[in-house]
């Protein structure tokens, strides 16, 4: 299952950063984060709960920039 | 400038207000560091604060951390030597300042390129009970119900129209400016723009299925695919920083030790002073920005054209695009029949044409409807009787009571008409009137007007060698390629032997920077345009087939967009380099004169500043795509 949402991030770098804190985080199999689009596309495990993971995804991204939102 | 933005700002301005005047503030020692602590707190508060974050979250090497250990090392050092704040403070308000045009500028190029993109609409009209048009969400349009669309308005979903005369302006889609003309049984794509009258579309899509909904999908997806020079910037990114604080921590302890174990003064401050201007130096915020920056301006760029990459990855590949092979019915030629030569033997072109056309009055057969299309008032006051069709052969009729015969070579010599054979290659419509040879109309397949400059255009932009690919025979296919100047012809091709020659043509060009691209209509040659390097669907407004098979789309037919394509690809490469070249380049000097002492804090922000506002300009270059190319 993939989704996209919408971000907010001030700056590249810190986009690179967001998407190395969501692929890590347990339930994505894999994250991409267009910066340009202020995008990001997450892709799910099979079994997982989108939300749930994406609470977990948000937490981790705030931990590495805490300027940063994600909109689900 | 949103509400962050402009409080940087200020923050800016006054910070600098506040430096100028301590700066003829006659005091000393401890008050002069508490002086100038106000301006640096107000311009680096927040910094400190992320800072103080990153260390709780064991992120230590962020560059919020480094500006910080940087600044508040260059006060501490302030301390023993009395002077050396106000580089501190300036270091902060240079780094926001960068900060602020970084977040200024790219929320102006993406806002500019995303207005490019902006075609979805985001409703469709449909009748409401009462006779007026009522907005809907397009997503809940079921296929077959009939939309309104209000002139000035998009196309939401693709459709035929079924009433009401309008002109639309495709270029959203195609870029192309010239308004097309449409009324009812003409398509109606989504992202047009209707100009002119109220029209009722039958939708035959889904909103998600329709061409501009695909487009976005496509836009948005393709940020996801990077190029090796973004995936390179970001992996350097990565071992950048760490690889700095770490020179850093050399530079201000090595020196130092081998000072004092010569017995020499050991000099820590001076030497800590450079390991400090190592760490204001450690941001890769220029590279970072700048390198996703100029793919996204040269997708927008080209998207502006209509052409749309699939993703910078292919950017890259069309720019090394070495071999291309182009499928020739559609792609260079029109694919429609033409009457391309009329050669009378006793009368005159016009008259000719007319009796041919009569000829086929009732005829559907592709050959008689372009006579027709050629003579554009075929259903005049003329009689037309006795039509026989002679199948294989042609038609017999008689027009204003003149015996007419129209067809090929085998209906002359049923007739015993003695003929003349056509130079030129083609369908020959031979003409007899009343038992005598009239003259012969040559058929054929035209050339696009702007092909033979297509080709030459994509030769211009690095393309050595280009080869045509078609299932046509040899005649029509040799006199396509000897017009054109195409470097070889491979003729009959069946299309698993199109994808046969295409294997041979990727082998045969083995080096790694020397790209194959194909380019064809994306209908029958689906499996072409994926095994090649790049693949170019052409035409492809409204079939999402070839949408799905390219790697880039070029909305319209025109060949001319393919050397457009390389053009915008090649330049948008040559700026990444520039930047990567440049901004490396820079940091690698600045860091070799501090690590000798000739450059201070100060030339280091100013310096990494300046890369990354240039970077940035640089990059917006991108988005503008010469129109003469």
């Amino acid at each position: 299952m993939k989704k996209n949402y919408k971000i907010d991030v001030d700056c590249a770098n810190c986009a690179n950063k967001m998407e190395d804190a969501a692929k890590k985080t347990p339930g994505v199999k894999d994250a991409s984060v267009n910066y340009m689009m202020l995008k990001m596309k997450v892709e799910f495990e099979d079994e997982a709960d989108a939300e749930a993971v994406m609470a977990e995804v948000l937490k981790n991204c705030k931990k590495v920039e805490s300027d940063c939102n994600i909109y689900f | 400038m949103n509400s962050r933005q402009k409080l940087t700002l200020i923050r800016i301005l006054i910070s600098c207000a506040l430096l100028a005047g301590i700066h003829f503030i006659p005091v000393n020692g401890v008050i002069k560091a508490l002086l100038y602590l106000v301006p640096y707190l107000i311009i680096g508060y927040d910094i400190l604060f992320k800072a103080f974050k990153g260390i709780r979250n064991l992120k230590a090497l962020d560059e919020c951390f480094l500006m910080a250990v940087a600044t508040i090392g260059a006060f501490i050092l302030g301390l023993y030597s009395g002077e050396g704040y106000e580089e501190a403070v300036a270091v902060m308000i240079f780094y926001q300042t960068g900060e602020l045009f970084e977040s200024y500028a790219v929320g102006k190029s993406r806002a500019s390129i995303s207005d490019l993109m902006e075609i979805c609409p985001d409703h469709a009209n449909i009748m409401g009970p009462e006779g007026s048009l009522i907005r809907k969400d397009p997503e809940d349009i079921e296929t077959g119900t009939v939309i309104y669309i209000e002139p000035g308005e998009r196309v939401p979903i693709d459709g035929i129209i079924e009433e009401g005369k309008t002109a639309f302006d495709l270029s959203p889609l195609t870029g192309e400016s010239v308004p097309v003309s449409a009324g009812p049984g003409d398509e109606a794509v989504s992202g047009s723009i209707n100009l002119k009258g109220l029209i009722a579309v039958r939708t035959t899509k889904d909103f998600s299925e329709s061409t501009a909904s695909k487009i976005l999908e496509l836009i948005e997806d393709a940020g996801s695919r990077k190029s090796r020079s973004e995936k390179f910037i970001s992996k350097f990114a990565r071992i950048y920083t760490p690889a700095v604080v770490l020179a850093a921590l050399a530079v201000g302890i090595i020196p130092p030790l081998v000072s004092i174990i010569f017995g020499n003064g050991a000099e820590w401050s001076i030497w800590i002073y450079r390991a400090l201007t190592f760490l204001v130096i450690s941001c890769p915020c220029a590279l970072v920005i700048s390198i996703p920056l100029s793919f996204f301006a040269g997708l927008g760029g080209a998207g502006r054209s209509g052409i749309l990459v699939k993703g910078s990855n292919y950017l890259e590949t069309l720019s090394k695009v070495d071999t291309i092979a182009l499928d020739k019915t559609g792609t260079l030629t029109k694919g429609v029949f033409d009457v391309t030569a009329i050669h009378p033997s006793d009368m005159d072109e016009d008259t000719l044409l007319h009796l041919a056309a009569h000829c086929e009055r009732y005829s559907s057969h592709p050959i008689g409807e372009s006579l027709k299309r050629a003579y554009e008032n075929e259903n005049d006051g003329c009689s037309v009787t006795d039509v026989e069709e002679i199948s294989g052969k042609g038609v017999r009729a008689s027009i204003n009571g003149m015996d007419v015969l129209a067809g090929n070579e085998k209906l002359m010599d049923a007739y015993g008409i003695e003929y003349k054979e056509c130079h030129l290659k083609g369908t020959t419509v031979h003409v007899a009137v009343n038992g005598k040879y009239a003259g012969h109309i040559l058929i054929s397949d035209i050339i696009k007007e702007n092909a033979k400059s297509a080709i030459e255009d994509m030769r211009r932009k690095g393309a050595k060698k280009i080869v045509l690919l078609t299932g046509d025979n040899e005649y029509a296919a040799n006199d396509v390629g000897s017009v054109l100047g195409i470097d070889k012809v491979y003729w009959g091709l069946m299309p698993d032997e199109k994808l046969h020659v295409m294997e041979e043509l990727i082998k045969s060009s083995s080096s790694s920077d020397k790209k194959v691209a194909y380019a064809g209509d994306g209908i029958n040659d689906a499996p072409v345009l994926t095994l090649s390097d790049v693949g170019i669907a052409m035409g492809a407004m409204g079939s999402d087939a070839a949408i799905e098979a390219a790697d880039v789309v070029i909305m319209d037919d025109d060949p001319g967009k393919i050397s457009k394509a390389m053009a915008v690809a090649k330049k948008c490469m040559r700026i990444v380099k520039e930047n990567i070249v440049f901004a490396i380049g820079v940091k690698l000097i600045c860091l070799i004169l501090s690590a000798f002492g000739m450059t201070g804090m100060w030339m280091a922000i100013f310096a990494d500043v300046g890369v990354m506002i240039l970077a940035v300009l640089n990059s917006i270059r991108c988005m503008f795509v010469s129109s003469n190319i």
